[in-house]
């Protein structure tokens, strides 16, 4: 079997999509998380404020979520078909949210009727919310596994996906994204908005905390699996540890008001956090709560060697591209929010 | 209905619904890139004005895209999942490529293009510009790589047997060059750019003819209607090429498009008609061998028909196609003779002078649009019962346990959340339309900050 560095392809694709992941993550997060705090916000001007800070970046914060999906699709279209066939309803429900956040955020600014602007606003609240939990779903779904039959397919009932467990981390990625989001916003505001965003954030941590707990707390209690990596390689356990850490340095650096630092960290909390789960679930991609025969792992899931040596050069060309012109953009756009005429 | 057709009026509703938007993108994108360039070459600012004025329309068009556009590939997985298993291996490089090579192109520079006006300079901005339309581009050819792989499969073998079995890929570069993906390609692109142009000929047209921004329209117009000019043109050759490939693919196809059933007989063309299926025949005003010689140069050449196919491996609706594909092929020559005519009159210096010209470039607009939708329908539906030609029928192709009242509920889900994007597309379209492009500019020279200022007590 090619390697490269050491790693075989199926591995080095299981990195490349997880860091599609945590890139997708920490872009889409900060304006999921942006819209998710949207209500809080009272003043006309504030909310149109808050809406422009993500004005120029949501819409290639999101691409990130097709090429991650692509990529999944392609690396490992086992999975790919397995999960989304088997969480239909809930990848339905995330296409309708997706959509109506991105209607709303188009069309919101393009008329002058309070009532049109307040419908819109709560749409894209709503919408935002709900995207948040999904993903979260998705993920706790993930994590504590599916009944997975043969041929891969899902054989449970269509209801499942809302488990206690899945809920939990959904409700805790809605919480991080709103702190994420809030720095991002604290980044980007001045005055008054800026004074509310910062005991926003203050609280949103603190939530995050609570329900973060809870799930670290259900997962040593009732889901045994996902700590037997780290029992076999201890060494390991270094990564929760910084994950805790770099938690713990958010509320330090939110009452510093050194907030450019917390989104920064937030940041590194969620690459973290996906880091935990990479190595509780690897190489298992899709846990079967039917029968371990039937896990889909990234090695019976992988497409050929050729197609993923393919791939991987695609990435190697692309990657510093992307990079390079999300940079480009972000640079653009640095500093405060001003209003102009090509605004939303 | 069982899941199957439920699944695939889903998956043509979504995919229909969604290629509204991109072809006009990319059309409009070439619009622009020719705005900002003559800008750029002559200076001149109504260029600047008009660019300014259909990046808004551009705006709405590539939003909507992009919304509608991340079902699909949902969708391959949420629905079609023994399909996404057997292509996976192939089509990953195609749509991994899209991703990373096109979409994050187009997306990264959107934001600059559409907020970076007073940010970045004019030759930036005109960079950026070039990068959303090549974005876009490059787009087309990745997807249309795809879809021409389900219809000329190349470049790989197969492994596994029965419900394990899987396509692999070996040659990439032949699984890209597949067989008629590069005609394809043409075709869909100057399908795009008639699109765009022809938005841009309705809405100007519909100016001069109120007697607003008329040296803008003038401008914009001719612009539009070179560009018209030339693609149809070129579509005829275009489609030809890609009929021709067709013949050569995928006979069972064209003689769908065609209603030619005699399995090895010359065939006729027809202008229009009405194909029966039980009796075998086609009503309608045939050119006798007309087929034949579009193929092979001889009216008498034996063409390959349906009756040459076993029953499971034949379209299974062939006057739809039949119908789609022919209106098709009116719409084009139609465009032909509409560009060519507008063009003479240009040349004679009476373009702009004929009152009823105008009033039918305003509706023209629906011409390249609908021929761009019912080419696609006649290519998809004459692909059947295959989703990948001659190798995985579409009723293999389903998730396994994805259930009929789920795929109910969710196409009624789009169905509905669809008619309201469209209304507020059209009502967002006519608006921005009847606003117009701001000439403010033009008038007088004040200075940013006191334009900014007027523009935030507008809000």
């Amino acid at each position: 079997m090619a390697t490269l560095f050491g790693l075989d392809y199926p591995t080095l694709w299981f990195l490349v999509i997880g860091g599609l992941f945590s890139g997708y993550a920490i872009l889409d997060g900060f304006d999921l998380g942006a819209g998710a705090l949207h209500l809080f916000f009272k003043k006309e001007k504030s909310r149109r404020i808050a809406l422009n800070a993500v004005g120029p970046v949501w819409d290639g914060n999101e691409v990130w979520l097709v090429i991650a999906g692509g990529a999944l699709f392609a690396g490992f279209p086992v999975v790919y078909a397995s999960l989304f066939s088997g969480m239909y309803i809930p990848f339905m429900l995330f296409l309708l949210f997706l959509i109506f956040r991105a209607i709303s955020i188009e069309f919101r600014s393009k008329e002058e009727m309070k009532w049109w602007r307040k419908m819109w606003d709560i749409s894209y609240s709503v919408a935002s919310i709900a995207l948040s939990v999904l993903l979260g779903v998705v993920l706790g779904n993930v994590l504590i596994g599916i009944e997975i039959g043969p041929q891969g397919n899902f054989q449970g009932h269509w209801l499942e996906f809302l488990n206690p467990y899945a809920l939990l981390v959904g409700v805790t990625t809605l919480a991080l994204f709103s702190t994420h989001g809030a720095l991002y916003l604290l980044m980007k505001t001045e005055g008054r908005l800026y004074a509310k965003l910062s005991i926003l954030a203050r609280r949103a941590i603190i939530f995050f905390i609570v329900t973060f707990s809870l799930v670290t707390l259900y997962t040593l209690i009732y889901i045994p699996h996902l700590t037997d990596r780290f029992k076999d390689l201890p060494w390991l356990f270094i990564v929760p540890v910084l994950a805790f850490l770099s938690i713990a340095n958010i509320p330090r650096l939110i009452s510093r008001r050194r907030f450019r630092d917390g989104f920064i960290f937030s940041a590194i909390t969620m690459s973290l956090l996906l880091v935990v789960v990479a190595i509780e679930l690897y190489p298992v991609m899709l846990l079967s709560t039917v029968d371990e025969a039937y896990n889909i792992t990234i090695y019976n899931a992988a497409s050929s060697e050729k197609s993923l040596g393919i791939m991987l050069t695609i990435a190697a060309i692309g990657t510093p591209l992307v990079l390079a012109y999300t940079a480009f953009v972000f640079w653009t756009f640095r500093g405060k929010v001003e209003l102009d005429e090509t605004s939303y | 209905m069982d899941v199957e057709i439920l699944s695939r009026i889903q998956f043509a509703f979504t995919v229909a619904f969604h290629y509204i938007y991109p072809p006009l993108s990319i059309g409009l994108g070439l619009i622009m890139v020719a705005l900002e360039g003559q800008y750029l070459r002559t200076g001149n600012k109504e260029y600047h004005v008009l660019a300014k004025f259909w990046t808004k329309i551009f705006a709405l068009t590539f939003g909507i895209g992009v919304a509608t556009g991340i079902v699909m590939e949902f969708e391959f997985g949420t629905n079609w999942a023994t399909y996404s298993r057997y292509v996976g291996d192939v089509f990953g490089s195609a749509l991994a490529a899209e991703g990373i090579f096109a979409f994050a192109l187009e997306s990264g520079f959107l934001g600059v293009l559409l907020f970076g006006w007073n940010r970045v300079s004019p030759r930036v901005h005109f960079i950026a510009t070039l990068g959303v339309w090549l974005g876009s581009m490059f787009s087309a050819v990745w997807i249309v790589v795809a879809n021409s792989w389900q219809q000329t499969p190349a470049g790989f073998h197969v492994v596994g047997e029965g419900l394990d079995a899987r396509a692999e890929i070996t040659d990439f570069w032949a699984m890209v060059f597949n067989p008629s993906s590069v005609e394809r390609l043409v075709h869909v692109w100057l399908g795009a750019f008639l699109a765009g142009a022809f938005l841009v000929l309705s809405v100007h047209a519909y100016y001069l003819l109120r007697n607003r921004h008329v040296e803008l329209s003038k401008k914009a117009f001719k612009i539009a209607l070179i560009v018209a000019t030339i693609v149809s043109l070129g579509q005829l050759v275009a489609g030809h090429a890609s009929a021709d490939g067709v013949a050569e693919n995928q006979p069972a196809k064209l003689a769908a498009l065609e209603g030619h059933f005699e399995a090895n007989a010359p065939a006729d063309m027809y202008l229009m008609g009405w194909v029966d299926k039980e009796s075998q025949q086609v009503t309608g005003i045939p050119i006798p061998g007309g087929l034949s010689f579009l193929l092979h140069f001889d009216f008498n050449e034996p063409v390959t028909g349906l009756n040459a196919f076993p029953i499971e491996d034949q379209p299974p609706a062939l006057n739809a196609i039949f119908q789609f594909y022919h209106f098709m092929v009116a719409f084009g020559m139609l465009m032909i003779g509409l560009t060519l005519y507008a063009s003479f009159q240009w040349w004679r210096g009476k373009l702009f002078k004929q009152r009823w010209l105008l009033w039918v470039f305003v509706f023209a607009v629906l011409l390249p649009n609908l021929a761009n939708q019912f080419g696609w329908f006649a290519a998809e539906m004459g692909r059947q019962p295959w989703v990948v030609y001659g190798l995985l029928r579409t009723s293999d192709a389903l998730s396994a346990s994805v259930q009929a009242n789920q795929v109910l509920f969710s196409l009624i889900m789009f169905f509905l959340i669809y008619a309201l994007l469209f209304a507020l597309f059209i009502y967002m379209l006519n608006k921005k339309i009847k606003h117009g492009p701001s000439e403010d500019q033009l008038l007088d020279h004040r200075s940013r900050h006191e334009e900014m200022a007027e523009a935030a007590g507008k809000f």
